[in-house]
């Protein structure tokens, strides 16, 4: 065997040592990390934790954080649904552009992102002055902040949804239309079902985002404790208090949404897999 | 689709079921990054203090983060009754950039609307191996400092004034040697951080520099929070007159109803009971009895004031803070 016909990977050190890098780069970049946030929530004993998380203004931005959260995604649901649903079974010009615009969100930095809100929506920006001459506060509140929320996360769904309905085609769907299905059945009965799984995997995706965000939050939140904080912001503040326990108690929140988020994603993703494996027949040819 | 109905639903309650204690009254303090506890304290005790003159209840707000951006979100909408900062330049800009309050908003209260000040002191390590006693003493080619960045921070800007202080009562009226003076001490800064919090954990977390220059207030609460000795706070005999500004916002406290409220909320800052407090703090404070009490925590010092040192706020900053100024000129001189 000459080493001709040897491709790189082939020597078993190449190999053990690519593995051993990666092991090692996801121990230190990753794994420890993760460990070192419970730990230090938990290095001043349990009652410290339980104390920290209950705190009033902790459990106001847990509150807070699940409500924007909870606006956030079934806005970008239905948006990202029918966003992709426009763009994969209609043709229409412009189209290629709206398939663009949709990364917009994920070029722009966040911060830049609250920005734009803020001098667009803030007292002195373009619309700000009409909004409050009528009573309107939109930035440094509540609405504010579910504004950016939706514009970071946005392209979440849609992006999840487009490959897979391009990748689909709407052969069923036409064959609903053609057997005389309404609108809406055709929606229910074929393409909802056949997008499920492509669709929970987005709205996971968006779920963390949503609740993880900080910097286009943090422009337009006004950081006020107990009204507008949401919980990452309120890890900072507390970190820049040198309560540091109390930040990583905070802190471990969030990573303990994030794991359960893991672990719904790779549910999702297995069940995304298994029906093209185990029931072929069923694919339309 | 059930389980998002849920989570909303979640949201809701959480959202709904917050403790908000129907307080009678509600104030919005916006406040600078570090003054939270501060205010935690003081707002206790003031609700305390309106419950008394008015029967009413009261929960006060807080929003805290840099003052120059607390400054930006008040103008672009914030509707904070109160601002409490610690630079002078940033209640400036709610009048020039906001008009949200008049030109004259430092007489409306005593000691220029600033109800407690501090001064810029030194931070050393254990036993004070660099024998670091006042501002020559930075200069020596074996000290390093930390200090936040004049450019991005105000608590940098006062340390550089302080420095430059200190020069010009040394040299008199020898520019050349001013200069000198202040490049030298500019050039014995190892790191510059973008902030007071950045700069104190460069110091302690990471033990980067001989000396902190920093608040006196912060340097003190530092030592306190370590065991006797492991940090020692040097106060040089000159330095700078860190004023703590406040003010009401005339044109929110007349949206929101609250003139009454936010003006006693800072005007009780000058009661003997909150000047204790303050001091507890570690700030310097105005009332003469409890300046009494606390006379062995802070000695006295001569502190100059902006005016004294460079003429007032818009000339030092345009003077020696603008881009192409002096601070840049200097650093560019090493």
């Amino acid at each position: 065997m000459d080493t001709g016909h040897r491709r790189v990977g082939d020597q078993p050190w190449v190999r053990r040592t690519l593995i051993g890098i990666a092991l090692l780069v996801a121990m230190f970049m990753l794994v420890i990390p993760v460990v070192v946030i419970f730990a230090e929530a938990f290095s001043a004993g349990w009652s410290t934790f339980a104390g920290n998380v209950t705190d009033e203004y902790t459990v106001h931005a847990i509150g807070l954080t699940l409500f924007v959260a909870a606006l956030t995604v079934p806005l970008n649901l239905v948006f990202g649904t029918a966003l992709a649903w426009s763009v994969t079974r209609f043709r229409f010009p412009g189209r290629k552009l709206l398939i663009t615009l949709i990364d917009i969100p994920f070029a722009v930095s966040p911060v830049i992102a609250g920005l734009l809100y803020l001098l667009l929506y803030g007292r002195n920006g373009w619309l700000g002055g009409w909004l409050a001459s009528h009573d309107v506060q939109l930035m440094f509140s509540w609405p504010g902040i579910v504004m950016v929320t939706v514009f970071v996360t946005c392209p979440f769904v849609a992006r999840e949804l487009i490959p897979l309905m391009q990748q689909q085609g709407s052969e069923e769907e036409e064959a609903g239309v053609v057997l005389g299905a309404s609108g809406w059945r055709i929606f229910r009965k074929i393409t909802l079902p056949n997008i499920k799984w492509a669709l929970i995997y987005g709205v996971v995706l968006t779920n963390a985002r949503a609740v993880g965000e900080f910097g286009a939050v943090s422009v337009v939140s006004g950081n006020v404790r107990g009204e507008t904080n949401t919980l990452p912001l309120h890890v900072e503040l507390l970190y820049q208090d040198y309560n540091v326990v109390g930040a990583f108690a905070s802190a471990s929140l969030l990573a303990a949404i994030a794991m359960l988020t893991l672990v719904v994603k790779a549910f999702v993703e297995w069940r995304q897999s298994r029906p093209i494996v185990s029931t072929p027949e069923k694919e339309v040819s | 689709m059930k389980p998002l109905l849920k989570g909303l639903a979640l949201g809701t309650a959480l959202l709904s079921a917050q403790p908000t204690f129907a307080a009678d009254r509600e104030l919005l303090n916006t406040s600078y990054d570090i003054a939270r506890e501060l205010f935690a304290a003081y707002n206790e005790e003031f609700a305390e203090h309106w419950q008394e003159k008015t029967g009413e209840t009261l929960e006060v707000k807080q929003s805290h983060a840099g003052s120059s951006r607390q400054a930006q979100a008040i103008i672009q909408g914030l509707k904070a009754d109160v601002a409490t900062f610690n630079q002078v330049t940033d209640i400036d800009i709610l009048h020039s950039r906001g008009d949200l309050i008049p030109e004259n908003w430092a007489e409306r209260l005593p000691n220029n609307s600033s109800p407690y000040y501090s001064t810029m002191a030194f931070l050393v390590r254990k036993d004070n191996p660099k024998n670091i006693q006042n501002w020559d003493d930075l200069v020596r080619e074996d000290v390093a400092l930390v200090m936040p960045n004049p450019k991005t921070s105000g608590n940098g800007r006062y340390t550089y004034l302080a420095a430059l202080g200190y020069a010009q009562d040394e040299f008199g009226d020898d520019q050349e040697k001013i200069d000198q003076f202040l490049a030298d001490f500019l050039g014995q800064v190892r790191v510059f951080d973008s902030g007071g919090r950045g700069a104190t954990t460069t110091f302690i977390e990471r033990g980067i520099g001989d000396a902190l220059l920093t608040f006196e207030s912060e340097v003190l609460n530092i030592a306190d929070r370590y065991e006797d000795g492991e940090y020692l706070v040097i106060t040089p005999e000159v330095s700078f007159l860190a004023e703590f500004p406040v003010t009401w916002i005339d044109d929110y406290i007349e949206q929101n109803g609250t003139e009454e409220l936010a003006k006693e909320y800072l005007t009780h800052l000058y009661a003997e009971d909150s000047q204790r407090l303050l001091a507890g703090f570690n700030y310097r404070i105005h009332n003469e009895t409890v300046k009494q009490e606390t006379s062995d925590r802070f000695r006295e010092l001569k502190l100059k004031s902006v005016d004294e040192i460079a003429g007032g706020w818009e000339k030092a900053m345009a003077e020696h803070f603008a881009s192409g100024g002096k601070l840049d000129q200097l650093q560019r001189r090493r």
